[in-house]
Order: structure tokens, then sequence, then C-alpha cells
């Protein structure tokens, strides 16, 4: 019978230089650390990332401090990463260095858009017409594959045409999932773990807790294990 | 300054109704939620994931690592809350089920445009949700200090790259209230402490006085 678990440094071994990954998370909250640890080890480079945001560097957050990086802040202080898509890069401060060094390219994403861009790739549409952008930048510059933005009309109402939003592989991080890979995350760290699962040829989840398949009742799973590729052990609760 | 910015926030505290679901940026924005009546329930969207959250964590004892807002804050929630992913945030924003978001602004337009997302040239922070917010819910109500370091914020036109067209419905600053209407920016409410030329000298467009102009209240 298909056994999905292996070990984190397994888990990454198909991630190759120059590959587009994309990673759950905001700020770090819902990050799969394990995952990210493993990608530094293996020291895989030239990445083009997708998340929220560029996760967090040591100290941060400011409200109790942070005594590590968080999510991609691990990828990025290694200098993994040459192409960030995010809809949010001020506040881990890596990356405006990194662009200033000429070392990093950054495309802004609005952060509703990003994340239908990327389950319009999970779920199989050819894009989605959303009302976010028109009038900005967002219609006039090119989107992260250097396409031109259409604007399509309807009914008189101005929609920007996004195209989906696909990588090679999926790192997600769920609360609680069961053997077969279905899962939830809890509170506000499922941000965009849930959307970026199925959007990628591979994805791995890095569970904090895992149980057995039927341990727990089927209503609490938000994501459908037939989406998983991998699960890795050893995901802990975030200390602060 | 802070007393400046506590009057604006008491102001904007009375543009919610009892039962309404509102989004309040960070920074000024977040201090309109201390000030919202104890007899009216309003419920506040965090747009990385909940509807209710309640306050920012003050001691680390008490922190749920699993609850942030926006700003990457430990915060918790109200007992009604119901958290949701990116996804789901953004549907409830562009479908307009959150009725007003209040947010801050670099510059204002007299036809509604607002810019408050990147000066080009200086460093880059993103637009994070603010695009969609501005572009789907119903009204967008800007809360801030009426000039920066004395230049005009409320202008003809913005300069800046936008973040939303004809978006803001209200501007709500030290000196008074300001609805954008068809003919362009009309006071509804001057404060006190200035005059119709002061406001008027502190704006990069010609503004209007409602009929009906009242004074800004404190309280």
């Amino acid at each position: 019978m298909i056994n999905k678990i292996m070990t984190a440094d397994e888990a990454v071994a198909g991630v190759q230089d120059g590959m587009t990954i994309m990673v759950g998370g905001f700020l770090g909250t819902g990050s799969p650390e394990v995952l990210m640890d493993a990608l530094v080890r293996k020291g895989v480079k030239h990445l083009t990332v997708i998340g929220n945001d560029g996760g967090l560097h040591t100290g941060q957050p400011a409200q109790f401090g942070g005594k590590t990086p968080r999510g991609i802040g691990k990828l990025l202080e290694h200098h993994m990463v040459d192409h960030l898509i995010a809809s949010h890069i001020g506040v881990n401060p890596i990356i405006n260095e990194q662009i200033a060094e000429g070392t990093l390219r950054y495309t802004l994403v609005p952060q509703g858009t990003l994340a239908e861009k990327i389950r319009a790739a999970a779920y199989g549409l050819g894009g989605v017409l959303t009302p976010t952008g028109v009038g900005t930048p967002m219609e006039t510059e090119v989107d992260e594959l250097g396409r031109e933005k259409k604007v399509v009309e309807i009914e008189g109402v101005k929609y920007l045409f996004e195209m989906p939003l696909r990588a090679d592989y999926s790192f997600i991080r769920p609360s609680v999932a069961d053997k077969f890979g279905n899962f939830y995350c809890a509170k506000a760290t499922k941000n965009f773990n849930y959307v970026m699962t199925g959007a990628s040829d591979h994805t791995i989840i890095a569970p904090e807790k895992l149980v057995e398949i039927g341990e727990i009742d089927p209503d609490y799973f938000a994501v459908a294990g037939v989406l998983v590729d991998t699960i890795v052990e050893g995901e802990q609760k975030w200390q602060i | 300054m802070a007393d400046l910015k506590t009057r604006i926030a008491k102001r904007c505290a009375k543009e919610f109704k009892d039962g309404e679901f509102v989004n309040l940026g960070i920074g000024l924005p977040t201090m309109v939620a201390d000030y919202i009546p104890d007899d009216i329930m309003v419920t506040f969207h965090s747009e990385n994931g909940f509807a209710g959250i309640d306050a920012v964590v003050d001691k680390e004892e008490d922190v749920d690592v699993d609850i942030i807002n926006s700003g990457g804050t430990y915060v918790t929630a109200v007992p009604r809350v119901k958290y949701f992913d990116t996804a789901e945030s953004f549907g409830l924003v562009r479908g307009g089920h959150v009725r007003a978001t209040v947010l801050g602004a670099m510059q204002v337009a007299e036809n509604g445009d607002l810019a408050n997302w990147i000066i080009p040239g200086k460093k880059v922070a993103g637009m994070g949700g603010a695009m969609d917010l501005c572009a789907g819910c119903p009204e967008v109500i800007i809360v801030m200090l009426h000039t920066q370091k004395g230049n005009h914020k409320i202008l003809k036109e913005c300069t800046l790259p936008l973040t939303a067209e004809r978006c803001v419905s209200k501007i709500i600053t030290e000196m008074g209230v300001m609805e954008v209407t068809d003919e362009g920016i009309v006071v509804t409410e001057l404060h006190p402490d200035y005059t119709k030329e002061d406001i008027q000298a502190a704006t990069g467009c010609e503004l209007k006085f409602s009929p009906d102009l009242k004074p800004m209240e404190e309280e």
C-alpha cells in the first residue's frame, strides 16, 4: 500500500536548481520549517519562490523577538532565491538588501489575486477576472512571466485577466494531517496553505501533528489527501 | 501628534453600525477599534485569515503562535471568530461583504483615486491586500493627518502610482471630515480649531463646504 511518509531530506531530493516552488505561510506563521531547513541543507540555488511574503529575518517579529529566520526567510538568508513572487516584501529587510545588490528579482501580486492565480492552477481554470488592480501598475506592468495584462470589460465593469500560477513543488504546513494526507490548518495558519496544495507537480506537507487514518472525524479536514504526494514528520509548534 | 491621531480614530469609530463587518489597516486605522462604543458589535476582518480580530497580545505567556494579524503581530480573536484561508478572505473582500476598509494614504485625489502603497525609487514594500480591499469594499475610508510635513496629500490628481481608482468615499483628518462626491471633495465637518481658509490652504484641490457644515466633535 502507498506510503507517503518520508524524511525531509528524501522529500526535497528532487528539487533542482532553477525550479519554481511555492511555500505556505504569512510572515512565517503557517510555514513548513522542517522543509525549509531541508532545502537549506540541500543547498539548491536560483529558485523562483512564490509566497505571500519573504518570511521573517532573525529578530522578527519585533513584538517578542525571533531567534531565527522563518519560512522563506531561511531561503533568502542563504541566497537560494533568484525571483520572489509575493504580495508584500517590506517586512524582511534582507529582501530589499538583495534587490539593491542586484541578486534578487521580484514580482508583486495583490494578495487576493495571488491566491486566485494559484487556485486557478490547482483547480483547472484558464485564469481569473478580478477588479483588483485596474488603473494601477498591475494593469500596465507585465506579469511574473513577462506577459502583458489584458483588461476585460463585462457589463460596464473593468477586470484584469490574471493567468494561473503553477510551480514544481508546493511546501505546505498543516496543523493536523492523517497518514493519507488529508489535513487542516489551525486558526490563522491556513493562509496560502490550502490553495497551494495541488498547484504544483509535487505537494509536500509537514504537519505539526500526524494521526492515523480514521483517527479523527473526516469532517475536520479542509484539504483532500489525494492532492498530497509526500508527508514529512517533525514539524514543531513555533516557539517564541 | 498622538492627540490628533486619537481625535481622528475616535471620529472614525462613529462610522460603524451594530453588526457590521469591516477591515482596519495597520497603524492609525488599527486605533479605531479602541473607540467603538461598547453597546454595538462590529466584527473586524484580518485579511491574513479571520473575521473577529480582538486585541494585540501584551504578555508572552498569552501568545497563541497560530494567531497573527496582517502586520505579523500576535493578537487574540473574539469568541465568534471565523478563521479562513486567503482565497476565502479575499473572496469576502471582492464580493463586497466587508462593508468598509479604513486605511491610511500617501495621496488622495479629488475624484477618489488613492495612492498608498509605493514611492518609486524608495524601498519596496508591496501592496499586500490593499489593492483588493480598495477594489472590493463598498466604502473606503481614509484616516490620516491632513498634510505630510506641510505637503498636500489631498490633491487634484495623484502623482504616485495608484492603489485603486475612484475608490475613496470619505476622508477623516485632524481638520475635518470630507466626502468624495461627483462634484469633488465636500467638507461636512470642520474641527473648531480650524477655519474654512485653514483647511483649504492645507489641501491641494478646491474644497466645497456642505450647506449643512457641522463642527467635528472631539467625543
